[in-house]
């Protein structure tokens, strides 16, 4: 016996009980805004789940990956959720707060062969990969062959220092970068959930900002 | 001069390429803006860095 509440909204009532908080013209902004969140775990998961809520009405979800019990520390996954694919998952939860936004999912890997056709479509790239090769291969492939596209980009979240050390930056006109820029688990340091979501909480930000139009940082 | 990640640096580099080695960077695990357009991998070595460019060198590390 389930003892959540099944509830029955309109789309027209999901707008406008968001619209009372953001104002009418900024969600028609985000509404119509395309975003493609490139990397589904501490990152990807959290970012992605915030721009549902805030009124993003396209989301391309883009992870190879299935949920772990090592991703529940730390990713917005649920147990319930392990051995499932991430885009599966992530949308099952985007359609749970978000049930109007518009989700595609790729479950494949992301590489400089489908990189092109993949994002065609999409305005803003999230680059929330955990992989620092995935990372340089994505914004550098973007940045070449898709410049009209906003690039917000991580680097550096990994171990305990100050959640202040984590910023973000406009590096040039599309391509913005979030994270301390030295913290990495090569150097031996762990992720936590916590420092992760300062990071995508940046990226977010810089996202629904850029879609505002308040392009600088 | 030349302004690289924000800091005015001594011109003493031919190329891209030259920079890039002598600062140790993966190659793999970078991405380099030249005054705001990215520089192609295979074109480090062509790129010869001029009085008053602004190089902006991303280095990623591992996490997300």
């Amino acid at each position: 016996m389930s003892e959540v509440a099944e509830v029955q909204i309109t789309r027209e009532q999901w707008l406008a009980t968001l619209s009372q908080r953001q104002g009418r013209a900024l969600v028609d902004k985000f509404q119509k805004a395309r975003v493609a969140v490139c990397g589904l775990g501490g990152l990807g998961s959290h970012i992605a789940l915030t721009l549902a809520r805030s009124g993003v009405g396209h989301l391309s979800l883009i992870d190879f990956d299935r949920v772990d019990l090592s991703n529940i520390h730390r990713q917005a996954y649920r147990l319930t959720h392990i051995g499932s694919y991430k885009t599966t998952a992530l949308k099952e939860m985007v359609m749970e707060v978000a049930p109007f936004c518009q989700v595609t999912t790729h479950n494949t890997v992301l590489c400089a062969k489908n990189i092109e056709t993949l994002l065609a479509e999409e305005d803003v790239i999230c680059e929330a990969f955990d992989d620092p090769k995935a990372k340089a291969l994505l914004v550098q492939a973007v940045r070449e062959k898709m410049p009209e596209k906003m690039v917000i980009a991580a680097s550096g979240m990994a171990g305990w220092g100050s959640p202040n050390t984590i910023q973000s930056r406009r590096v040039s006109q599309n391509f913005y970068l979030c994270g301390d820029e030295k913290s990495g688990i090569e150097s031996g340091q762990s992720l936590n959930s916590a420092r992760v979501q300062v990071c995508g909480a940046h990226q977010a930000t810089l996202i629904l900002r850029c879609l505002a139009g308040f392009l600088e940082v | 001069m030349i302004i690289i990640n924000g800091k005015e640096m001594a011109l003493q580099w031919e190329t891209l390429e030259d920079y890039i080695l002598s600062q140790n960077y993966l190659l793999e695990h970078i991405a380099v803006e030249r005054n705001e357009v990215i520089v192609p991998k295979a074109a480090y070595g062509q790129t010869k860095l001029l009085r008053g460019d602004r190089l902006e060198v991303v280095c990623f590390v591992g996490g997300g």
